[in-house]
């Protein structure tokens, strides 16, 4: 839908309809003395309904982009609209609201809590929100059911399987239902079988008309699994298509 | 949020368990420490708190307390007795002496002699016999920590002889006494007997113990007393403080159980920072999850004090507890008879235990809040 009639990133305003929309964005560190860029100026567009895939070397900035995009790392320059929100010029605490409300996280490690069991790590959101205990839970099991472990409810995460535990988080990633869900490298740790099925679990759960959902990763196994691949290179994104490009 | 940070703690029941040890702790520390030191002091009034029906004590210029005193002529009796607003007044000797016991032992003693006519001077309740007893020949009272010393074996002290300066000395009675600074053995009287004990110079009226009218404060009286007689006049209240004040200024007491007090605090605070520090390394990556996902450093805040809190009222309260049982199973032991923890006492350790969880739940809050929730994907 987005760019069939005009493409907006050439004219740098940001189409209504983008999900998320970045515009000059570049990211410095400091290393000592120097100053190192990591990103040059990213202008991009990810649409909801879509899973998109960010790849790219080790080091060529994909976790510093998709920290960006998701609102936990302030770009040097530029400007992120999420839905239509221009989020780093919300207030520190808007901007902490706005994540719990509109954005689900499935991280590498999962950071699950080891002494609460799978379906109170799985609510974690929905308590953050202020939502009744036993109401978190009772959704919460609901979405472990939808990811086919609502028997492991109970258990706290180290009587959990690897992949059971992914599993539970990728349930607290998309109990809020959240309309942006972003992943780094889900299946990195993950034989190919296993990683095809969290693809799978993650197509059926996480994309939607209206929500996105990004994923970082550099695991070629998978990459016919995509909607879109964005290539990023030193920093740039030198690639925008359905395949992979030839050579990689 | 703050029954998942109480969670996060419990779960961990090594850190949970060592950080209430500390606190409990820096609170059995605190509170025992300062408690003996309280009671301990306070012996320094126990004197004059064993004879409660004296408003005023008179005595000489140049005393200070009940031990620390200098003989009066014997005619500051009739001075003390011709002040308006005095309702009695009666003669009170206090002296040093050595006895002998029955096993031939020597123990220096506190002789107390008592006025003859009113007994006004003895402690008001006997654990055996009664103040009758005094009125048969060479009759003395021994208070029952004197009993402890001189009687290890448990042996009834009752009819028991001693020599007291070459004198003879039957006791008769056991009084109810709160025991002196020192534990000395005290012996009670009758002020005739006692000077015969005390082997004498011409003045040996120690003080003159005064009634007041009714209508006349002590404080008044006191006043009057000075002006009139030139003697120094001293209300009961006052007495007691100057022999708590004289132990304060005269012993290396208030440092040594303040240094171990302020050991008390350092040690919680090494324990409890040391362990909450590991506690919170350990949860750090959970703890930048939640600020990713959504939760704000205000609310991080809460949890961490509510993590502090929970560790703080369980720690605090088993060190009261275990104050309480230690004061209680040496209750039978005379050195701490009456001994009771002043309000005030739990609550100097509620605030040190506050002060400790304050201090280091904010050094551990500190690092929480400088995580960057982008370290996260990390
Ligand atoms: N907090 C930081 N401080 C300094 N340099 C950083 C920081 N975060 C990232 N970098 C640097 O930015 C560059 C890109 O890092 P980034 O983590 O985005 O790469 P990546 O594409 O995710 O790599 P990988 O596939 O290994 O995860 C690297 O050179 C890294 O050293
Ligand atoms: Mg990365």
């Amino acid at each position: 839908m987005s760019g069939v009639l005009l493409d907006t990133s050439a004219i740098g305003g940001c189409n209504p309809a983008a999900a998320i929309c970045t515009r000059g964005v570049t990211r410095d560190f400091k290393a000592g003395q120097q100053t190192i860029t990591v990103l040059h100026g990213i202008d991009l567009d990810v649409r909801s309904g879509e899973l998109t895939y960010l790849v790219g070397e080790s080091g060529s900035g994909k976790t510093t982009l998709i920290s960006i995009m998701c609102g936990i790392l302030w770009p040097t320059l530029g400007e992120v609209k999420v839905f239509g929100t221009d989020i780093y010029s919300l207030g520190d605490t808007e901007l902490v609201e706005f994540r719990l409300k509109n954005i689900g996280f499935i991280f590498q490690q999962y950071n699950l809590i080891p002494s609460i069991d799978a379906a109170s790590n799985a609510a974690v959101p929905l308590i953050a929100q202020g939502v009744d205990r036993n109401e978190a839970r009772e959704r919460a099991v609901a979405m472990l059911e939808r990811l086919n472990i609502g028997n492991q409810a109970a258990k706290l995460p180290n009587q959990l399987s690897g992949g059971q535990q992914q599993r539970v988080a990728i349930a607290r990633a998309l109990v809020h239902e959240p309309r942006l869900v972003v992943c780094d490298e889900p299946t990195a740790a993950l034989d190919a079988a296993s990683g095809r099925r969290v693809m799978d679990l993650l197509r059926d759960v996480a994309v939607a008309a209206d929500r996105a959902c990004i994923i970082v990763t550099h695991d070629n196994r998978i990459f016919d699994l995509a909607d879109r691949i964005l290539v990023l290179e030193d920093g740039r994104i030198t690639h925008d298509g359905k395949h992979m490009p030839e050579g990689h | 949020m703050i029954w998942i940070a109480i969670r996060m703690l419990t779960g961990d029941g090594q850190k949970f368990y060592g950080l209430v040890f500390g606190i409990a702790f820096s609170t059995l520390l605190i509170t025992q420490q300062l408690t003996i030191f309280v009671n301990l002091i306070e012996r320094g009034a126990s004197s004059v708190y064993n004879v409660p029906t004296a408003d005023v004590w008179v005595m000489d210029e140049v005393s200070r307390t009940t031990d620390v005193n200098y003989p009066m002529a014997s005619t500051a009796l009739d001075r003390v007795r011709s002040v308006p607003g005095v309702e009695w007044a009666v003669p009170h000797l206090r002296a040093g002496a050595s006895v002998r016991s029955g096993d031939g032992d020597l123990e220096g003693v506190s002789i107390v002699g008592v006025d003859d006519a009113t007994l006004i001077g003895l402690p008001l309740r006997m654990v055996t016999g009664s103040a009758d007893v005094l009125s048969q020949p060479d009759s003395v009272i021994i208070d029952d920590v004197g009993v402890a010393r001189l009687f290890e074996d448990g042996r009834s002290p009752i009819e028991e002889r001693l020599e007291l300066n070459d004198q003879r000395a039957v006791i008769r009675a056991v009084a109810d006494a709160i025991p002196s600074f020192t534990s000395q053995v005290t012996l009670y009287t009758k002020y005739s007997q006692a000077l015969r004990y005390v082997p004498g110079t011409r003045n040996r009226l120690s003080f003159v113990l005064v009634g007041a009218s009714p209508g006349v404060t002590a404080g008044e009286l006191a006043t009057r007393i000075e002006a009139a007689t030139g003697l120094r006049a001293r209300t009961r209240d006052q007495f007691a403080r100057d022999g708590v004040d004289f132990i304060i200024q005269n012993t290396g007491i208030p440092l040594n159980f303040g240094i171990t007090v302020a050991l008390g605090f350092i040690v919680g605070v090494a324990i409890v920072g040391l362990t909450f520090s590991l506690f919170i390394r350990d949860n750090i990556k959970q703890f930048g999850a939640l600020k990713a996902i959504g939760v704000t450093n205000a609310k991080i805040g809460r949890m961490v004090a509510a993590q502090a809190g929970l560790v703080g009222l369980i720690g605090y309260g088993l060190g009261v507890v275990g104050t309480v049982l230690f004061i209680w199973s040496f209750s039978a032991n005379p050195t701490f008879k009456g001994f009771y923890i002043p309000w005030q006492i739990p609550l100097i350790s509620l605030v040190a235990v506050a002060l400790i969880l304050a201090l280091t739940g904010w050094l551990a809050l500190r690092n929480v809040l400088r995580t960057e929730p982008a370290s996260v994907f990390r």
